[in-house]
């Protein structure tokens, strides 16, 4: 069983990154890319000066410089939109299945430890971005519109994952004593929900910042990528609903269940471990950004700016407080 | 009604709200103390959400070393280490109260003033919510058409009969509702909900003073002390202070206030798997309370709650029994805890004999001969030359003992590590090492005869356990604070303060037809929410739908 979970890791890296490849391909040929868009326009508009009108006054690197050449102008027509759309299905079928061998690949973890599988640091990151590619697709099929933020999803994981089994890699075993307590499921199981979703919801917080910088005439490479993305608005309400959904999820694990667990098990509730020192700063940081949010006369991107900080503040806490600092929470087997 | 709160208060803002009508016969400005005035803008900036937003993130970033560099409360070895190895820069960071990060002035100033600023953005929110609550819905703007969702339909039945119906359905569905007859024969329905929010708000915030003040009360009035305690009835301990390894009171407790127990440690089973991960802790103790006596077992997430204390289980190790026979043919038996170095419990320690070699005859004790013994104690022995243990259970142990005699230097009075011998005497020659030099290999059972005809004997191990030993009064104050405040919390995240109103006016007075309600009805949501227009949709549905004779 414990072999098998291995394989499928190695199946799901490789999923995912079939998924980030096609949501690339259907970025680059789908119906809303650019050479997608010169491919479904006939060949007269072409010829004209202008692109589409939200493109036509901007700076001149828009989609008509990129060469006509590349596509067949006459022939491919209705192929090319039903490609874009064909795209899109697969890579989000593709994102599907790796997400499923995911789920397989934490089961048969857990059915060969014979216990939830959160039990060091790589099951843990299993865990946690497990969370994170479900709330995207969750999310995704509520809103498709932000299919294209598909490309980021996955090359996260992917880099995650790969990351995680070389470094983190540790072989199934049982939990040290200090693990076996009902509080292990409770702190545990709260934290990789949170954590997924705070780690997810600096998507769309990114984006939003990308788009508003498009929005506002900026054409340089981080905002080219604004150009597909969905409406700044979306994006900005998105990135708030996930972390007031997280916030509090995070809040009762870290700072209400961590405590009860640490006061049977260490005998303090709070003791400035690094890693309650690095709860304690993202919850702080997060809260800042739901203040900041809440403010009418602080800005939106400021706000936004304040979850990304969020965003690294969580990454030091999963990762950088086990493999930097040594503290009571060093049950990882970090590398 | 056409400018539009979108916050309800106008209090932790960055600008003071400011009043754009004068009165018409304004007195003379008086002139304003300016100590006075300096005082209260330097409040207002205080408690402004901007300020608290800085103190939040300088709260956040001051939090930072004390995670990068060891924290005296948290490790105190650490500590020491970091000053042996950064000795000019240590004690420069020490005045910085780098070490103790979370109870230096700087961290205090932060998060006192974080606070401060706190209760002057809650406490008028407070006093307008409770007023808020206590008054009724505002009356119906003129202009519904200008509110951000907006409706209106006809519907049988005379205004005051539909406004009855409308605002019945409204309190079904808790609007907190109040229906107005104006002139003309209209009526108006003024609707008001989610007060949740900002109660939610208030109470979270609430919480966290309450935390703060328990967190406070519980480092003043708790204490807590760290014991290693070796099995045997010759080895309990009773809360007095001195027979704590360490210890910390509050700043209210006295030495006299610690509850009155003793522990006696009867048993310790400790199980392990076959990759020497540990499997299992088990500790039973006697404990006698007054004179009452009980048996009690506990282990590492389940610690013995005793009355006014909760005792932990933290470690554990092996503690060798060695009896040495001098000279004179007096023995001594002393039961040496040695400290583990790693997860298998390779263990270090010393065996101090500082009485051996008195004569009996005369009593005169020669400081030259006193003996000690500095070991590694290995669990289970490898099968290769290597000075460390394979497994952390006793499947195979060894003890490794170098002798040494001359003077400890416990005379002298200075302090002194148990664990170690005093490396000062060793290099200065007053106490020799007296054995080869490798190491004595003794197994349990087996006696050494050193240079001198004197004999040690290795008796076998107890098991010992470390023990926090601790007391909290406002835990549960804490815990009651952190609930209630994620409570608020998310009473504040997902309530949404919004108002609807209808106005009833009769059909006649707009296209000459009787018996018949013009209903125009207007939404005003006051925060941030996407789905409100389909609340208001649903409500105005529902409005024109019900039936009109009350």
């Amino acid at each position: 069983m414990a072999e098998l979970s291995d394989q499928l890791m190695a199946l799901t890296v490789l999923a995912y990154l079939a998924a980030m490849v096609t949501y690339a391909a259907e970025y680059a040929f789908g119906k809303r890319s650019h050479i997608g868009r010169a491919a479904a326009r006939p060949a007269r508009q072409l010829v004209g000066a202008g692109g589409p009108p939200a493109e036509a006054p901007l700076t001149g690197k828009g989609p008509v410089e990129e060469p006509p050449a590349v596509v067949d102008v006459v022939g491919g027509q209705p192929g090319e939109r039903d490609r874009g759309a064909l795209l899109a299905r697969i890579a989000v079928g593709i994102n599907l299945v790796a997400l499923l061998l995911h789920l397989g690949t934490l089961v048969t973890r857990g059915v060969a430890a014979d216990r939830m599988p959160w039990g060091n640091m790589y099951e843990f990151i299993l865990s946690v971005s497990f969370v994170g590619s479900a709330a995207w697709l969750g999310v995704l099929l509520r809103r498709p519109g932000i299919r294209h933020l598909g490309l980021f999803v996955a090359l996260t994981m992917v880099v995650l994952l790969g990351a995680n089994g070389l470094i983190a890699y540790t072989p199934v075993g049982p939990l040290v004593p200090a693990l076996n307590s009902y509080w292990f499921i409770i702190h545990v199981a709260t934290i990789i929900l949170a954590s997924g979703i705070l780690l997810f919801g600096a998507v769309p917080a990114a984006m939003f910042l990308i788009r508003t910088g498009y929005d506002q005439g900026k054409r340089r490479f981080p905002y080219t990528l604004g150009r597909r993305s969905p409406a700044a608005d979306t994006l900005e309400r998105l990135t708030f609903r996930l972390h007031a959904f997280a916030f509090p999820l995070f809040t009762f694990g870290a700072l209400i269940a961590g405590p009860l667990w640490a006061e049977a098990s260490w005998g303090r509730y709070w003791g400035w471990d690094p890693k309650e020192v690095w709860a304690f700063i993202s919850w702080i940081v997060y809260a800042g950004y739901l203040h900041a949010r809440a403010t009418p006369s602080v800005k939106r991107t400021t706000a936004t700016w304040i979850a990304l900080i969020g965003f690294v503040t969580m990454l030091m806490n999963l990762f950088g407080v086990n493999l930097f600092f040594e503290g009571l929470h060093s049950y990882a087997n970090a590398g | 009604m056409t400018e539009l709160p979108k916050t309800a208060s106008p209090y932790c803002e960055d600008k003071p709200v400011e009043i754009t009508q004068q009165p018409a016969a304004a007195p003379p400005p008086r002139r304003t103390n300016p100590v006075w005035a300096l005082l209260r803008n330097s409040w207002r900036q205080l408690t402004s959400m901007r300020t608290a937003l800085v103190l939040l993130f300088l709260l956040a970033i001051a939090a930072i070393p004390g995670s990068v560099l060891p924290q005296r409360s948290v490790n105190i070895e650490r500590t020491a280490e970091f000053f042996r190895a950064h000795p000019d820069l240590a004690p420069f960071l020490d005045r910085l109260g780098m070490f103790d990060v979370y109870a230096s002035a700087w961290f205090a100033a932060i998060y006192l003033l974080l606070f401060t600023s706190l209760i002057g953005c809650v406490a008028p929110r407070l006093a307008d919510h409770v007023r808020a609550l206590r008054t009724v819905p505002p009356d119906a703007p003129k202009r519904l058409d200008r509110l951000p969702q907006h409706a209106e339909a006809e519907r049988p039945g005379d205004p005051a009969a539909v406004a009855a119906c409308v605002a019945r359905h409204l309190r079904t569905r808790r609007w907190r509702t109040r229906v107005r007859e104006r002139d003309g024969g209209v009526w108006t329905v003024a609707a008001e909900k989610g007060y949740l929010k900002e109660t939610g708000n208030l109470l979270f915030h609430f919480a966290l003073l309450a935390v703060l003040v328990g967190v406070g009360f519980g480092s003043w009035y708790g204490w807590h002390g760290n014991r290693l305690l070796v099995q045997g009835p010759d080895k309990g301990f009773c809360t007095t202070l001195t027979q704590f390894d360490e210890s910390s009171l509050g700043a209210r407790v006295d030495a006299a206030d610690l509850p009155p127990f003793c522990l006696e440690l009867t048993d310790f089973q400790a199980t392990f798997q076959d990759s020497g991960q540990p499997k299992s802790f088990d500790a039973t103790v006697l404990v006698d309370v007054d004179g009452t006596q009980s048996t009690r077992t506990f282990t590492v997430n389940d610690p013995l709650r005793l009355p006014g204390a909760t005792v932990n289980l933290l470690g554990h190790g092996y503690a060798p029994v060695l009896r040495y026979t001098d000279r004179y043919g007096q023995a001594q038996t002393k039961v040496v805890p040695f400290l583990p170095r790693d997860g298998m419990f390779t263990s270090e320690g010393v065996a101090t004999f500082p009485d051996a070699n008195v004569d009996p005859e005369t009593g005169a004790r020669d400081e030259r001969l006193q003996v000690g013994f500095e070991g590694v104690y290995l669990p289970t022995v490898g099968t290769d030359d290597r000075p460390t243990s394979v497994y952390p259970a006793e499947r195979n142990p060894v003890l490794f003992l170098t002798a040494y005699r001359g003077s400890l230097g416990v005379d002298a009075g200075r302090p002194g590590s148990v664990y170690a011998l005093d490396r000062g005497q060793i290099t200065a020659g007053r106490l020799k090492q007296v054995s080869g030099a490798r190491p004595q290999e003794v197994r349990a059972g087996e006696t050494w005869t050193l240079d001198d005809g004197t004999t040690l004997e290795f008796l076998g191990t107890r098991p010992f356990a470390t023990l926090a030993v601790r007391h909290d009064p406002t835990g549960l104050l804490v815990l009651g604070g952190a609930v209630a405040g994620l409570i608020g919390l998310m009473g504040s995240l997902f309530g949404h303060r919004r108002r609807v109103w209808f106005r009833m006016s009769p059909l006649d007075a707009a296209a000459g037809k009787a018996g018949g309600t013009v209903m125009v009805a207007g939404g005003l949501p006051r925060t941030d929410y996407p789905g409100f227009p389909a609340e208001f949709r649903s409500l105005v549905q529902a409005a024109e739908k019900s039936e009109g004779t009350a």
